[in-house]
This record gives C-alpha cells, sequence and structure tokens, in this order.
C-alpha cells in the first residue's frame, strides 16, 4: 500500500499525480450529477402532474428539521473548507479539528434525518402497504407529535387536495416515493463522504497533509461541497413546495 | 394491389401505397452508396494489394473536398428521406374529422374491439371499404401494439392512456393483424384478423349474425375465438380447471361446498366468474357479460357438455374429489 | 521470447486475483467476458432452435420469453458493452500514449470485480427464476405482471454498470494527463480518440440507467408507483429513462471497434487514415449526437408528433458522422498497399456489414417507414448487423492484431481466415433473412409465427449454426495460439503505433525509458525503424529489406 503522499509509479511527479486525481474527481462528479438528475426528471414530471399531492405531502415535513439540516450542512461545508485552507497553510492541528467538526456536523444532519424517518414511519408515510397520506388527520392521538393549530391546517388542507384530486393518497405515495429516494440517496453519499472523512483524519493525524501535498484534502472537499449542493437542490424541492400559503 | 416488392404483404390501405414508395426509394438510395462503396472496397483491394513485402503505401493525408462533399451529399439525401418519412407520419398521427370509430381494449392476451353500434369482438376486426377508420385504443395491464401489416399500420397501446391510429382499408380480405409489444407469456398468440368488407355486407355484418346449424361445433369455434382455450387447457396445465369432463360432476369451490356443473352453473360461470371460484384456482377469469348472446351461450354449453367423454387429466380437472364436501 | 514480460513477473493466484498491471486486468475482462459471450450465446441457440417451427414445440412460452430476454441482457450488458473497452482498451491504451499504466491501477481493478459481481449477480437470478421482460425491462410489465426474477436481475445490471463508469472515468483522465512528452492529441492513434468518445458516453449516460434500474427495483420491491399508471404512474417515463441512456449505449458498444477499424486499415493498407482529424471529431460528433436521439425507439407510443419529427431529424444527422468515417476508411484503400492477413479480412467484413446496418438504421429513423416495421424483425436484424457484423468483428479482427502483443506469438494465419470466412457467411445467411421477415411483418420476441413465416426462420438458423462454428474456433486456436503459436516478435505487421515499439508480450511497466514522441500516426513514410521499402525522393532513407530470424 502507498503511503498518502507517496509517487505513484505510473506517475512522474507528484504534479502529475495531483492533477490526475483532481480530474478524476471532476468527471466523478459528473457522474454523479447525471444519476441524481435521473430521479429529479422524474420527480419534477410527477409534482407537475399531480401538484396538489406534492404539496400536501411537503407540507407535512418540518420546516425546523429541514431548514436546520440545511444550515448544518452549509455550515460544515465552511469547516471543510477551512480544513482545506489549513492543509494548503500547513496548519496540522487546524486541518484536524475542522475535519472533525465536518463529521460531527454530518453525523448531526443523520440525526436529524433519523427523527424526520422514524416520524413518517409512525404516520404511516412510508410508500408500501401500509400507506396512508390522511393516516393522522384521522388518527390524531397516533400523531401526537403534530400540536392542534397545525393538525387542523393539515385537515383543511387534506380536505382541499382530496377534492381537487380523487386519487390523492396514490399520488402523495409518488411525493413520498421521490423524497425516501432522493434524501435516502443523498444520505447514502454522506454516509460514503463521512468515511473519506474519517480516512483524512486518521492520515492527517498522522502528519500527511500540509502546503506540498493536500491533494486528498482538497479533492474530498471537492465531494462533500458536491453532496452539499445536492442538498441545496433538494431541501427546496422536497420542502417548499407551497409553502407561501 | 400486390406490392411491387417481393415479400411484401398486400397494399390494403391508404397508407400502404405510401410507406412503400418511401421503402423502396429509401431501398434504391442505399443499395445505390452501398454498391458504390462495395464496388470501390473491392476495387482497391484488388489494384492496390500488395506487390512485395516491404512495400508501403502513398504518402496522402486526406483532401478537404471531398469531405465537405461527402458530408453534405448524404446530409441533403438524409434530410430528404426523413422529410418524406415525416410527413407520412404526420398524416398518419392526425386523424380526419370524418372517421368510424371503433374502440380497442388490449390485455393480457387478448383484444376486445367494440363497434360504433356497441358490437363487440373478440381478435376481430370487421370494417367497412374506404371509410377511414379511427382506432382508439387502451389497454388493461401492460403495454401491447396493434399492428396490421397489410396496412402498414402500428400503435402503441398503453396502460393509464388512450392511443389512437387511423386507416382506410382499399381492398376487400381478410389481414393479420398482431399484438406488436412483447407484453409477457402469449405475446405471439395475441393476434387474430381484420376483415374488410364492402360497406352493405359491413352494415348487415353489423346488425345481425349468422348462425351455424350445428351448436357443438359453433360452440367449439366460439370457444377457440372468445380466447377460452388459452386458460382452460384440456390436459389441464392452464391457469383454468380444464373442462373436460366437468359437465354433470360435482366441482369443489375455494369456499369448501361443492356444487353439481349444470347448464345454469355454466352460464353463471360465463356471465359471473367471479360467483363461484373453483378450489385451487384464483379468481382471474373475465366476465363475458355484453359479449356473448343466450344463443352463444346454449353453444358454449353444448360444446362443453361434448367434453363429459373427454379423458380428465390427473391434475387441473376441477372436478371435486370422491370424498369432498368435509374439510 | 523475451525473457521477462508481464506474463511471467510474477507467479501465483494472487499475482493475478489482486493486480494492478492494466494487461492483466485486461487479460481477467478477456476470460469473464468470453465467458459471458458463451452463456449469451447458448440463449442464442435456444432460440434459433425454437424457432425452426412455427408452433415451437422445444420451449414453453415462457421458458422462450426468458432465452430471448436473457440473451439480450447477457449480451449488451456482459459482453458488448464491456468487450474492447475492457479488455483492448485496458491493455493498449496506457502503452499506446507512452504511459506505465493507466491513472487509477486499482480502480481499474475495482471495476473487473464489479463487473464479475454484478455478472454473478444477474447469473444466479437467471437460474433463479429467470427474466421474461426483454432486455428493455418495459413497465408495467416488468414492475408489477412479470413472474420473473426481475428485481435481483436487475440490481445485477446496476451493480455493473459502475464498471463502465469507472473504466469511462479512468479512460479519460488517462488520456488527459497521462501521455507521454510529444504525444500531442493530433498524434494519438484513433484507437485511443474512438475511446475517448467513448467514455464520454460512459459517464454521462451510464448513471442515468443506474437510477432508472434502481427506481425501477424499488417499484417492483416495494410498489411505488413512478411507471405504474394504476397508481398514477407513466411507462413511458420509463422508457424515456431506460433509453437515453440505451441508445448513448449502442454507441458505447460501436465506437471502439470503430477505433479498431481505424488501426486495422492503415496498418494493413500501410498507409495514413485518409482524413484522420475528420475521423477523430466524428468520433467525438457520434458521441454527443448520440444523447439527442433516443426517442427514435419510442416512435409509436402515442407521444407528441412534433417530438417524433424532431428525434427523427437528429437520428438522420447522427448517421452522417458514420458514414464520413466510413468514406475516410475506404479512401484509404486507394494508393495502399493491401495485405489480407485476417485482421484486414474482418475490416473488410465490418466495412460491408456495417454498412448494411447502418444504412437499414435509415429505414427505421424515417417515421412513416418505422410505422410498419417497428418491433418487427426488421429491427433485429438492424441492430445484429450493427452489433454483431460491426462490434464484434472489430472485436475479432482487434483481438487477431493485437493478439502477437498480448501474449507474443502468433495465430494460426490460414485456419483464422477460414474461421473468418465462415463467420461472415454464416452470419449472413442468420441475419439477412430477418429483414425480410421484419417486411413480412412478423413482429419480435415470438415464441409462435404464422407458417408463412418458416422459410426464412429456419434459413436463419442453419445460418447460426454455422456461425457458431465461427466464433468456436478463434476461441479454440488463439487460445492455443497463446501457447503454442509461433513467436511473434516486437513487431509483426509492422505498425505504427507506439505499442509495437516495446516488445512482446511488454514488460509490466511497458517501458523502460519514456518515449518521446515525434511522428505523426501511422506515418509509414518517416519510420525508418520500420524498415519497409519508402520511396526515396519523399523525404526518408531507403531501407533495403532485411529479415531478422523470429
Amino acid at each position: 500500500m502507498h503511503r498518502t503522499g507517496a509517487l505513484f509509479g505510473q506517475f512522474k511527479t507528484l504534479e502529475q499525480q495531483k492533477d490526475t486525481a483532481t480530474l478524476g474527481m471532476w468527471i466523478f462528479l459528473v457522474t454523479e450529477v447525471m444519476f441524481f438528475g435521473g430521479i429529479m426528471l422524474a420527480y419534477t414530471i410527477n409534482r407537475h402532474t399531480y401538484f396538489h399531492a406534492f404539496a400536501m405531502g411537503s407540507n407535512t415535513l418540518s420546516l425546523l428539521l429541514g431548514g436546520g439540516n440545511t444550515v448544518v450542512l452549509l455550515f460544515s461545508s465552511f469547516t471543510m473548507a477551512m480544513a482545506v485552507w489549513s492543509a494548503q497553510t500547513s496548519r496540522k492541528g487546524l486541518i484536524t479539528l475542522f475535519l472533525s467538526l465536518t463529521i460531527l456536523l454530518g453525523f448531526v444532519f443523520f440525526g436529524v434525518k433519523y427523527v424526520e424517518y422514524a416520524q413518517k414511519f409512525h404516520h404511516h408515510l412510508v410508500p408500501g402497504k401500509n400507506f396512508d397520506i390522511s393516516y393522522c388527520v384521522n388518527n390524531p392521538s397516533k400523531c401526537e407529535d403534530i400540536d392542534a393549530a397545525d393538525m387542523a391546517k393539515e385537515r383543511e388542507e387534506l380536505e382541499v387536495a382530496a377534492k381537487a384530486d380523487p386519487d390523492l393518497n396514490a399520488h402523495a405515495q409518488l411525493y413520498y416515493s421521490a423524497y425516501f429516494g432522493m434524501t435516502g440517496l443523498h444520505a447514502l453519499h454522506m454516509v460514503i463522504g463521512a468515511g473519506l472523512l474519517f480516512w483524512l483524519l486518521r492520515e492527517s493525524v498522522a502528519g500527511r497533509f500540509n502546503a506540498e501535498w493536500n491533494n486528498p484534502v482538497d479533492i474530498v472537499g471537492l465531494y462533500w461541497h458536491f453532496v452539499d449542493i445536492v442538498w441545496i437542490y433538494l431541501f427546496p424541492l422536497l420542502y417548499l413546495i407551497d409553502r407561501h400559503k | 394491389m400486390q406490392s411491387p416488392l417481393p415479400t411484401f404483404p398486400e397494399q390494403a390501405s391508404n397508407f400502404a401505397g405510401d410507406v412503400d414508395t418511401l421503402f423502396s426509394f429509401i431501398l434504391m438510395t442505399t443499395l445505390f452508396f452501398a454498391v458504390l462503396v462495395t464496388v470501390l472496397i473491392i476495387f482497391a483491394a484488388f489494384k492496390f494489394r500488395r506487390r512485395s513485402e516491404m512495400e508501403v503505401g502513398d504518402d496522402v493525408h486526406g483532401n478537404n473536398v471531398l469531405e465537405v462533399g461527402w458530408t453534405l451529399i448524404p446530409t441533403i439525401i438524409a434530410i430528404g428521406i426523413f422529410a418524406w418519412g415525416a410527413a407520412i407520419y404526420v398524416n398518419y398521427r392526425i386523424a380526419p374529422k370524418d372517421t368510424l370509430d371503433i374502440y380497442v381494449i388490449g390485455k393480457q392476451w387478448m383484444w376486445k374491439l367494440q363497434q360504433p353500434n356497441g358490437r363487440k369482438e373478440i381478435n376481430e376486426l370487421h370494417v367497412p371499404l374506404n371509410r377511414n377508420v379511427k382506432l382508439i385504443m387502451g389497454s388493461e395491464d401492460v403495454i401491447h401494439d396493434f399492428y396490421v401489416p397489410a396496412f402498414r399500420v402500428k400503435m402503441d397501446v398503453v396502460p393509464g392512456r388512450y392511443n389512437t391510429m387511423w386507416f382506410r382499408p382499399i381492398k376487400t380480405g381478410k389481414y393479420h393483424f398482431f399484438c406488436s409489444q412483447y407484453c409477457g407469456t402469449n405475446h405471439a398468440v395475441m393476434g387474430g384478423w381484420v376483415t374488410v368488407m364492402d360497406p352493405a355486407e359491413y352494415a348487415a355484418w353489423l346488425s345481425g349474425e349468422s348462425g351455424d346449424v350445428n351448436p357443438v361445433s359453433a360452440g367449439e369455434r366460439l370457444f377457440t375465438q372468445l380466447a377460452c382455450n388459452t386458460c382452460h387447457i384440456a390436459n389441464g396445465t392452464g391457469r383454468a380447471p380444464s373442462l373436460n369432463g366437468v359437465f354433470g360432476a360435482n366441482v369443489l369451490l375455494a369456499d369448501g361446498s361443492t356444487v353439481v356443473a349444470n347448464e345454469a352453473y355454466i352460464r353463471e360461470s360465463i356471465l359471473q366468474p367471479k360467483a363461484k371460484i373453483v378450489a385451487g384456482y384464483l379468481p382471474v377469469m373475465p366476465t363475458f357479460q355484453g359479449l356473448v348472446t343466450e344463443e352463444q351461450i346454449l353453444n358454449l354449453t353444448a360444446y362443453i357438455k361434448s367434453l363429459q367423454t373427454q379423458p380428465v387429466p390427473a391434475k387441473g380437472g376441477g372436478i371435486a374429489p370422491a370424498t369432498a364436501g368435509k374439510k | 521470447m523475451p525473457e521477462k514480460h508481464y506474463l511471467n513477473a510474477t507467479y501465483g493466484i494472487r499475482s493475478w486475483l489482486l493486480t494492478t498491471d492494466h494487461k492483466r486486468i485486461a487479460l481477467l475482462y478477456l476470460a469473464s467476458v468470453t465467458f459471458f459471450f458463451f452463456v449469451g450465446g447458448f440463449f442464442a441457440m435456444m432460440i434459433r432452435l425454437h424457432l425452426l417451427t412455427p408452433n415451437g414445440y422445444l420451449l414453453t412460452p415462457d421458458l422462450y420469453n426468458r432465452m430471448f430476454t436473457m440473451h439480450g441482457v447477457t449480451m449488451v450488458f456482459f459482453f458488448l458493452i464491456p468487450s474492447i473497452p475492457a479488455i483492448l482498451g485496458n491493455f493498449l491504451i496506457p502503452i499506446m500514449i507512452g504511459a506505465k499504466d493507466l491513472a487509477f491501477p486499482k480502480i481499474n481493478l475495482l471495476s473487473w470485480y464489479i463487473y464479475v459481481v454484478g455478472g454473478l449477480f444477474t447469473l444466479w437470478s437467471m437460474v433463479n427464476g429467470g427474466l421474461d421482460t426483454g432486455w428493455t425491462f418495459y413497465t408495467p410489465l416488468s414492475t408489477v405482471y412479470s413472474n420473473s426474477a426481475v428485481a435481483p436481475a436487475v440490481v445485477g445490471v446496476f451493480i455493473t454498470g459502475f464498471s463502465s463508469i469507472l473504466t469511462g472515468l479512468n479512460f479519460l483522465v488517462t488520456v488527459h494527463t497521462m501521455r507521454a512528452p510529444g504525444m500531442t492529441w493530433f498524434r494519438l492513434p484513433l484507437f485511443v480518440w474512438a475511446h475517448y468518445a467513448t467514455s464520454i458516453v460512459m459517464i454521462l449516460g451510464t448513471p442515468v440507467i443506474a437510477i432508472t434500474l434502481a427506481l425501477a427495483a424499488m417499484e417492483r420491491l416495494f410498489g411505488l408507483g413512478f411507471f405504474n399508471p394504476a397508481m398514477g404512474g407513466d411507462p413511458i417515463l420509463f422508457q424515456h429513462l431506460f433509453w437515453f441512456y440505451s441508445h448513448p449505449a449502442v454507441y458505447i458498444m460501436i465506437l471502439p471497434a470503430m477505433g479498431v477499424i481505424s488501426e486495422l486499415i492503415p496498418t494493413f493498407a500501410r498507409k495514413r487514415l485518409f482524413g484522420y482529424h475528420f475521423v477523430a471529431a466524428a468520433s467525438l460528433a457520434i458521441a454527443v449526437i448520440g444523447f439527442l436521439v433516443w426517442t427514435h425507439h419510442m416512435f409509436l407510443t402515442g407521444q407528441s408528433t412534433y417530438a417524433a419529427v424532431a428525434f427523427s431529424f437528429l437520428t438522420f444527422i447522427v448517421a452522417i458522422p458514420s458514414a464520413i468515417k466510413t468514406f475516410n476508411w475506404t479512401a484509404t484503400l486507394f494508393g495502399g498497399s493491401i495485405s489480407f492477413d485476417t485482421p484486414m479480412l474482418y475490416a473488410f467484413g465490418f466495412l460491408g456489414l456495417f454498412m448494411i446496418g447502418g444504412l437499414t438504421g435509415l429505414f427505421l429513423g424515417a417515421l412513416g417507414v418505422d410505422i410498419n416495421i417497428h418491433d418487427t424483425y426488421f429491427v433485429v436484424a438492424h441492430f445484429h448487423y450493427i452489433m454483431v457484423g460491426g462490434a464484434v468483428m472489430g472485436y475479432l479482427g482487434g483481438l487477431h492484431f493485437w493478439w502477437p502483443k498480448i501474449t507474443g506469438r502468433m495465430y494460426p494465419e490460414w485456419l483464422a481466415r477460414i474461421a473468418a470466412f465462415i463467420l461472415f457467411i454464416g452470419f449472413n445467411f442468420t441475419f439477412f433473412p430477418q429483414f425480410i421477415l421484419g417486411i413480412m411483418g412478423m413482429p419480435r420476441r415470438y415464441h409462435m409465427y404464422p407458417p408463412e413465416f418458416q422459410i426464412y426462420n429456419v434459413m436463419s438458423t442453419a445460418g447460426a449454426s454455422i456461425l457458431a462454428i465461427g466464433y468456436l474456433l478463434p476461441m479454440v486456436y488463439l487460445t492455443w495460439a497463446a501457447f503454442y503459436g509461433k513467436v511473434a516478435g516486437d513487431n509483426p505487421w509492422p505498425a505504427t503505433g507506439l505499442e509495437w515499439k516495446t516488445q512482446s508480450p511488454p514488460l509490466t511497466e511497458n517501458f523502460d525509458v519514456t518515449p518521446v514522441v515525434t511522428w505523426e500516426a501511422y506515418d509509414f513514410h518517416n519510420r525508418p525503424d520500420l524498415q519497409l521499402d519508402v520511396p526515396s525522393g519523399k523525404g526518408s532513407p531507403v531501407v533495403a529489406p532485411a529479415h531478422g530470424d523470429d
């Protein structure tokens, strides 16, 4: 196994190695754009066709949790960028600090996601046999985490939406399929990102990164920023449909 | 009329001639270029064959004039073919206003068609000569496709939407139609016949029907025509019970009770198939309410009666065992 | 034979399974791809045998439907897409550009493992329930109605897609950053240009089929509804997503073969490729325009007429760069010094058969004619002419051409020529009758057919048995030649690429000294090291022929 910072055999210079790895990461990110693009297309087409169901679904998401997670991720991109800067300026202790903060923020994101997913599960909003968009409205005692005012609003929305769309439940399931598909895929990418960050943390503690060699921090940073950007798209697409009401 | 091209089906619709003419044009054009290039290759292979072991070829980089030429000329021809094809297609996709509308439903694995006066057909389509006919098509399950080679027309039948296609038959006769989008097990047998009739004959056909004297053979024909035989396979391997020996026998039902398979049972099974499900089978039989007349039910019953004497398969006979009734 | 080379540098199964040498990885791919070729060929044999009679007594309908589906899935995803790039591309690209290896050797090995895992997954599903949806997986048949092992098969293909993505990524980066000094873009062999274009398609297209298959699998397993009209979904959405990749995928299959032809013709005509820049540009044009034509698979789904017209127009445009290449290959022959070694025979075969396949695409792209021949055997014949008559011929031609470099030994020339002829004849007998069947109106994917179609089906099956022999022969004699063939020497042809300046087989690190390139590709007139009779007065020395002992 090669030590980080060593010159791999197929390269002539560290410069070539660095350029190659960076180009590789950029091309990989292009493939990720195409990957997420497919499911975003499916989402867009269905949102256009079943607007009421999608709006209904969107309004059952918590703006606080989703918005909070957005801030968390944005901040984690900041700490990641600081880690890259620290590496470029050979500040060994700071690299470790900022990488740790980024990982921590990532775990905060996972924690919030877990809370959201668990809530969906309890409210019968996971696509499949038990899916029922009107479960909470019909069983308020089972959905105690929704307060009375919100419950009343949800009931009203449900009535209006059901009138506009007789197949509301089936179409709302499409929304939640998109929700779980897109956020699930995103979360999977974050897990991979967290793994990469742990590896970087280990290498940074061992002192491998400095002004001469910091390429791995740089390109993991690229990946992390990309995952953040995906969330920046997902948040308004999923959480902010028809919210001006 | 017979297509001028060999092996083509007859030209039996207004589109056939146009489609065949464009096909011929493309064929002649592509044949011309293919032969030209092939002759050039063979010529070069002979003229410039290696004559000594260490010989090399000439030092030629290319020729920009040739490049432009053999880019532009094919492009112009290609655009010409495209435009011609598009014209036929646009005409095909936009039906005229004065069409005779026929509704078509495709399902695994049969076609149900309904004429304007409500008369229904299964796997058969009767149309009048020289009338614009529009088919309005839907699917009950997966994607199918209605294809009439002699008319040169085809259109997918997609669940969740209606697709339409139109044509004008120009020659009387019987023409094959096929399902032309893979749809599962019996995709290959999901076809039938389009019959083009003189307008007067068509009108007569539309309002009445001819009878067949022998009810058993009439029933047997119906049994195939209505696709009963695709599920009620005689050797018991189908998704519905074999009808060999069933008439008059005790039938074990899914709820544990038994019933005698008499004329009433047969009639109920055809019109309300979900009323009594035979044990061990799924309630998948479609109803034939509205698709068969009482006379046809009688013919079918006569045919099924005639199967009493056929060997009952060991498995899939649908008949109650000797000690039935006890769970 | 040289004393040390990549095959004997290290021994033992671990040195192969954990190799990062691009040449060994190419051979790992050769073994697994050849395995899947025969699996797909077995399914093809079952199809053709079954279709000898109109009533199809050999197989039940469900079994037949599994045969053609699994034939398609195996051949497309596990043979055609990887074949030339993963075997010849992996082996040759670093050497052709003067590098020691690809940019990411470990990712290269990973791509092979991913391919094998995906392949085994799919193979497992084929014997545990089979797959009967057609390789196109149209919904809702595949997601709701089929009783076969759709989910695991789809997951297997999904996994293998990542192998493709990683290969494409590796090639793109390698060509950008690993070229030897003096190897400018326009001195690159056209084989490299072709793989560069292919890699663009791989990285942009494959992720889309990945997400599509992932959605289809989830739909099937969890009943989601995107593609199911009963739940508000749209089966046509699936088709758009599917074909957005699967059309460019056919360019993944043909561009590398075209790259091989662009190497063979100059070599065996001993003449520069006519119009090098145009051929390079045409490869890129095919890759890009290839992304803009996918809806031509959907002309009859009831979509917008305007959309159909637009896509038909683009379909005709994408044909033009292929025509340009064909004319340039032909022009290369004029004024050449042509020999008829086996690789050149395959090149000639490619020219004829690819031309027929490509021209028949014009019939299908013409909307008015497509109404009649869509989903008939005309389509089946069209794509087999390109895939088999084109891509497989290119693959075999390339295998023969570079076999001496890969193994250090020559294949038996006369036997190989005979095999090439058998293949050519068998191929035409198999697939030409299918054009006629299509015109007569025989739909695809039929386990039974009206009796008037029988004569052409019998002809096709007869041809297939000859074709099978044409494939078995090279498998046998190439394997034999690898061990017992005549020692080839560095450059038996001789050819002009950098790979022919290395020993046969090459060293693990390809070059002991990094080459510095000062010559153009296919420049027979400025290569005194090839010892050819270059006419004097053209600025290059005349060299007397001197044959060394091999």
